[in-house]
């Protein structure tokens, strides 16, 4: 029966919602199931992948010039204009449809929650700024890659990846007493830091505010940051990308949080990284973001505990850390204390049905109604993780409407009690189990599995 | 189906009944003036630019510091929308604007909460916890000042999550812009049959669905406001920002509708580009004054009875940046609306722009206390004791003494 429940938790709480079949492949050694998910190449990727960030940067580069020249032209509205927007929509759908799509056919789904979680973690928003179509192409080529390799290497990536240059700002920050500086004070123009990354970096990939560093901490960060930019060599063929723009860069040594990092160009910020990915504080940080994203809301401090020490005792190794997770018995507890957000309430019940998501469009509409809009998380802190955030009143209420129109159209012929134990296993309850059989018809009998407690809370 | 889950359901076909949590507390004498009164409090993230949204353009420095996002002076094209001497709003404040000029919208120009760390989710914390300390308490200052009303105020968030601001032991009631279809007129009462024993998932349903039962004849009577507004805001975003305001005017104006509202506004996080008198900012800026302007007309006769406060987590820094932005900062702008104001000139302190008076060489320096506006608000306008603000409602606030001179 343990083993069994057990079986029902790792394909529940630790992954995207049970298949058909799932938990009782989970049940033999539930452990070893999910750390079997754990490989050195990453998480899964979608299929297709997206255009590269190079790629999709030309693309932008592209329409914003088209529209500069429609605006010249004092045609706004033109139609090759309004086309390329339409264009830049559907490759963010197509994007998130392919994630969409992955998350419920994988049999890697925690590898693939993982993944998310720190997709999340790293937030690039289309909510601000032209990065909705450099979303996609940052998961595949920032998260996923190092998904189970360094957090540090991770952490690089990201502060050097285009979507995120542009999301936070650090693309167009100059070194005051820079080069480039001087050079548009005689022109006349203005050009300065901006301490947007820098300062998110600290307080939200890295170390956390409890570290207690100072607004100078900042700005010194954000000093050292400056020349981290966008770019691509003069006559060059290659895409564009990060580029270390010398010229830009603030000159001299910087102090940060009591170190002081010598003048060393790009390799000044990249040792400010490598200080902060190895700090214990991050350590703590991301322990505690961990446990909160899997266990509970206030995960138990010797769960934390046990995470920040695999992050410091591995030299910040994810695995290490996924599979300090997977071993910790507070991890395993019963009953579920999240309640799933509608992106994995919406993933989970097309896994419950065993067939894969269509409707793109319909998906949107509905994680927008649930207040989760596809790819705009509301700041960089990400979407919120307490349960209590997403049991609002008018989030359940959509949750039953939505429900109940996925029911009438999944329904079919399927027996909504065989469905329940598929997708819950040990884990229903008899309260459920009886409602769900006194259903009057297959789709009210299915609508009841996905609005029930044990199938909304993970 | 039990016979209590009928009674729930018939309970729910009537207008705005809820299951009621709360017992226990006894039903004060209660002021049938003070239960007409409402209160809205809009929150703006990402750090509102209190120096664009109120410009002092009468203030000797402000060209200076702010170079290319200066709104220009009063009478300029594009100009700021003169207060007094000293104060403008934003050009895209428009509506806002004729509400100052009838007396019905003031503003408090260096205001800040006790948070002096310049991250947004610290600072949005403790606006919305009230308290003098991040993670010093998990529930909201408005959910414990509803409390404190006793047991018939109502409160509702707009939005599909529900904010900080009003989580706590009383229940509150959310709802975003989007119908229902209802297909199985059974699924309601079976689940709140199985969320019985769910401490979350039950009062939220059972408050979702009585929401919804109030949406249906709100929305009717919201419809014909906004109708009216079609031809004035051509633009749609703008229709839907006052359309969502009147929507929100028709839930509170309901017999036994809801008192208290908050709402949350995004987007303000204004590091690069923001322009002046056009620009990003100043569309945010023109959806606020749509959404004010669809509140104030959909309230229609309880605008009188009604006041609206808006405020941020934290202003920005009073010098442009090198990328046409600002970062953030510490003292901003509060403004307070409503039929209920009492005409007067701006809340709290000027301290001036001059360099020695900026908060670290950098900010607005802040001379009010946000929990000290809030008190005021409180206390005159909805009647809670002074006692009560100080230890329950604001913790440990003794020596943040209300505004006065509000209503």
């Amino acid at each position: 029966m343990t083993r069994d429940l057990d079986g029902a938790i790792a394909a529940t709480r630790f992954g995207l919602g049970a298949r058909p079949g799932q938990i009782e492949n989970a049940s033999g050694d539930p452990r070893a199931w999910l750390v079997a998910q754990i490989k050195a190449d990453g998480a899964p990727q979608p299929e297709p992948r997206s255009p590269t960030s190079g790629e999709r940067l030309a693309e932008l580069r592209e329409y914003q010039r088209q529209r500069t020249l429609a605006r010249q032209s004092g045609d706004a509205k033109s139609d090759p204009v309004k086309m390329a927007a339409k264009l830049i929509r559907d490759d963010a759908g197509a994007d998130f449809m392919a994630r969409v799509r992955l998350a419920a056919t994988t049999d890697d789904d925690f590898a693939e929650r993982w993944a998310l979680f720190f997709a999340n973690h790293f937030t690039v928003s289309a909510a601000k700024g032209a990065t909705a179509t450099l979303i996609g192409p940052f998961e595949q080529e920032v998260i996923r890659p190092h998904a189970f390799g360094r957090f540090e290497d991770m952490l690089v990536a990201s502060s050097q990846h285009p979507a995120m240059l542009i999301y936070l700002d650090q693309a167009q920050s100059i070194g005051p007493d820079s080069q480039a500086a001087t050079r548009a004070a005689r022109g006349g123009r203005k050009v300065g830091l901006n301490e947007n990354l820098a300062r998110e970096i600290m307080e939200l990939h890295t170390v956390g505010l409890e570290a207690g560093y100072s607004q100078a901490d900042v700005t010194e960060f954000a000093r050292a940051m400056t020349g981290w930019s966008l770019g691509r060599l003069d006559q060059s063929q290659e895409p564009m990308g990060f580029m270390f723009r010398p010229f830009a860069h603030e000159p001299g040594a910087r102090t940060i949080m009591g170190r002081r990092y010598a003048e060393d160009g790009e390799g000044q910020a990249r040792a400010v990284l490598a200080d902060l990915a190895a700090s214990p504080h991050t350590a703590r940080h991301l322990a505690l973001k961990i446990g909160r994203h899997f266990v509970s809301d206030q995960p138990p401090a010797s769960l934390t505990a046990r995470l920040a020490r695999a992050y410091l005792e591995s030299s910040g190794r994810l695995d290490v850390v996924a599979r300090a997770l997977v071993a910790a018995p507070e991890a395993w507890v019963s009953p579920p204390a999240k309640v799933k957000t509608p992106y994995e309430f919406l993933v989970s019940s097309w896994r419950a049905m065993g067939v894969p998501p269509d409707q793109g469009g319909a998906m949107a509409a509905a994680m927008t109604s649930m207040g989760q809009r596809p790819f705009s998380a509301p700041s960089p802190k990400g979407w919120p993780e307490e349960a209590a955030a997403w049991a609002s009143p008018d989030s359940i209420v959509k949750r039953m409407a939505w429900s109940e129109t996925f029911a009438a159209r999944a329904a079919g012929q399927s027996d909504p009690i065989q469905v329940a134990e598929n997708a819950l296993g040990s884990r229903l309850g008899p309260l459920a189990a009886q409602t769900i059989a006194r259903a009057e018809t297959r789709a009210e009998g299915l609508s009841i599995l996905l609005m029930s407690p044990e199938f909304q809370r993970r | 189906m039990t016979a209590l889950a009928l009674t729930r359901r018939a309970a729910l076909a009537g207008v705005g009944l809820t299951v009621e949590l709360v017992a226990g507390r006894a039903f004060a004498a209660v002021d049938h003036q003070l239960a007409k009164r409402k209160l809205v409090v809009v929150i703006c993230r990402g750090g509102l630019d209190g120096l664009s949204l109120s410009p002092p353009v009468g203030d000797p420095d402000y060209a200076g510091l702010r170079g290319a996002i200066a709104i220009p002076p009063f009478g300029a094209d594009g100009g700021a929308l003169r207060l007094d001497d000293t104060f403008g709003l934003h050009p895209a404040l428009t509506k806002i604007h004729a509400l100052a000029l009838a007396g019905e919208a003031r503003i408090a120009p260096a205001i800040a909460t006790p948070d002096r760390e310049r991250s947004h989710f610290e600072a949005q914390d403790v606006l919305e916890s009230g308290a003098a300390r991040v993670y010093s308490t998990s529930s909201g200052w408005l959910n414990r000042a509803l409390a404190a009303m006793g047991p018939e105020g109502k409160a509702i968030s707009v939005g599909p999550t529900a904010p900080l601001i009003l989580h706590g032991p009383r229940e509150a009631a959310s709802w975003s812009p989007g119908g229902l279809a209802q297909r199985d007129q059974r699924l309601p009462g079976i689940l709140q049959d199985l969320y019985a024993h769910d401490p979350l998932l039950g009062p939220a349903l059972a408050e979702g669905l009585a929401t919804q039962a109030m949406a249906r004849t709100a929305l009717a009577d919201a419809a014909a406001a906004s109708a009216a507004m079609q031809s004035a805001n051509p633009a749609p975003g703008l229709l839907q920002a006052a359309r969502i305001g009147a929507d929100l005017a028709g839930f509170m104006v309901q017999p036994g509708g809801f008192q208290i509202a908050a709402v949350s506004i995004d987007n303000f996080d204004t590091h690069a580009n923001q322009g002046a008198a056009k620009g990003q900012l100043a569309t945010r800026l023109a959806y606020v004054d749509a959404f004010f302007d669809g509140l104030r007309t959909g309230l229609g006769e309880s605008w009188r009875a009604s006041l609206v406060v808006m405020a941020t987590e934290f202003g920005r820094t009073a010098r442009v940046n090198g990328t046409g932005g600002t970062d953030h900062g510490t003292a901003s702008t509060a403004l307070v609306l409503g039929g209920a104001l009492k005409r007067g000139g701006i809340i709290g302190d000027w301290p001036s722009l001059r360099q020695a008076s900026l908060f670290e060489n950098r900010d607005t320096y802040p001379t009010l206390d946000m929990r000290a506006l809030f008190k005021g608000v409180l206390r005159d306008h909805l009647g809670l004791e002074r006692a009560t603000l100080d230890a329950k409602v604001f913790p440990d606030s003794a020596r943040v003494a209300p505004v006065t001179g509000l209503v």
